[in-house]
């Protein structure tokens, strides 16, 4: 008789190990004694690790890196390649597709170093590809890294890069209630650039009501109206990126 | 769909924990405002499991309300989506729940 359990089997016939009990042979019983393992652990806790190595990276290189949000089309890769042209801000680019080097080739001509990352059916950047794509891209000590996320107002939200501070790109040709359609997209970002204000016009977007619902979600964030086709309200932008990277 | 990659990340941190013994039960703490569906979660974790030690795992999931804390009045405030305002007209909140994503325990068979 086996006497961990006391079953009619003989104890070679199946195995006692740290406290678990499961049989082998063809015994005419089943019982089971799970073993209880506390793990406490975020899940999301190595990319957070890898995120924290990542800053602390950046850090040593007093290098600003800026992890730009939006939904697709909200116009981030032609807002970057102005940026480039004219704000005078050494910079490179990480730029995050699921698929094509386009955004990094339009980056590139625009006379500036880049590096693309396809994520292929992943829906964001996360900390580990980052973490690979800094040192090929070996930004200047000084300068600004602008991170082009997989556009998508879900998924980049939880997952933190290394970046100083998120940057939300929204733009007048949504919805003007994206904020509360999307809120841990709008509460995770340190600022809000509504483009295309230029489009106005044309479509039936209340900034008013936009600024309200930026409000309800995060209360204290600034919001700047830009075009970056014809230049409205870049130099606030350009006078935001200054004050944070002197 | 990054419940997809949640869903790997808690198949591997089980798979280390349980040191490559089959694993009968996972459970996961889910905040209300951590932007992740219990639902999509489940279905993600049935798929991505498949043949590692958390096939055919029950993934127990206990949902933690969001809670905040009023930085004006210090009232309590109760958090259905993620943002809101207290009932004193504050909104300045400090969350202290309902973002959690974490592993608790796991049965190993």
């Amino acid at each position: 008789m086996c006497a961990t359990c006391g079953c009619g089997g003989e104890p070679q016939d199946h195995e006692h190990d740290h406290g678990e009990h499961h049989h082998h042979q063809d015994h005419d019983h089943h019982h089971h004694h799970h073993r209880v393992v506390r793990v406490e652990e975020d899940v999301l806790a190595k990319n957070s690790r890898i995120a924290e190595r990542n800053r602390g990276w950046l850090a040593a290189r007093r290098v600003l890196a800026l992890n730009l949000v939006s939904s697709p089309g909200a116009g981030k890769t032609s807002l970057l390649e102005r940026t480039l042209r004219e704000s005078g801000f050494p910079a490179t680019v990480i730029e995050g597709d699921q698929a094509t080097e386009r955004d990094a080739d339009r980056i590139r001509a625009a006379g500036v170093r880049a590096v693309q990352v396809n994520t292929g059916t992943g829906c964001h950047l996360d900390a580990e590809m980052v973490a690979r794509a800094l040192p090929e891209l070996d930004p200047n000590p000084g300068s600004v890294v602008f991170i082009e996320n997989v556009g998508n107002l879900v998924c980049p939200a939880l997952f933190d890069l290394g970046e100083r501070a998120k940057v939300l790109v929204a733009s007048v040709t949504e919805g003007d209630d994206k904020p509360l359609k999307y809120p841990h997209m709008f509460r995770a970002a340190r600022l809000v650039l509504l483009n295309k204000v230029d489009l106005l016009p044309h479509v039936r977007f209340d900034p008013a009501r936009f600024l309200a619902s930026v409000r309800e979600v995060n209360p204290r964030v600034p919001v700047l109206h830009v075009s970056a086709e014809h230049g409205e309200g870049l130099a606030a932008w350009y006078g935001w990126l200054r004050d944070l990277h002197p | 769909m990054h419940e997809l990659g949640i869903a790997q990340q808690v198949i591997e941190i089980a798979s280390e924990r349980s040191n490559g013994a089959a694993i009968s039960r996972i459970v996961l703490e889910v905040g209300r405002l951590a932007a992740v569906l219990p639902d999509a979660l489940r279905f993600c974790f049935d798929a991505a499991s498949e043949g590692t030690p958390a096939a055919g795992a029950e993934l127990q999931i206990i949902e933690v309300p969001g809670v905040a804390r009023c930085r004006q009045c210090g009232g309590r405030v109760e958090l259905e989506r993620p943002y809101g305002r207290c009932a004193c007209g504050g909104d300045d909140l400090e969350w202290l729940s309902g973002e959690e994503l974490r592993i608790k325990e796991l049965e190993v068979i």
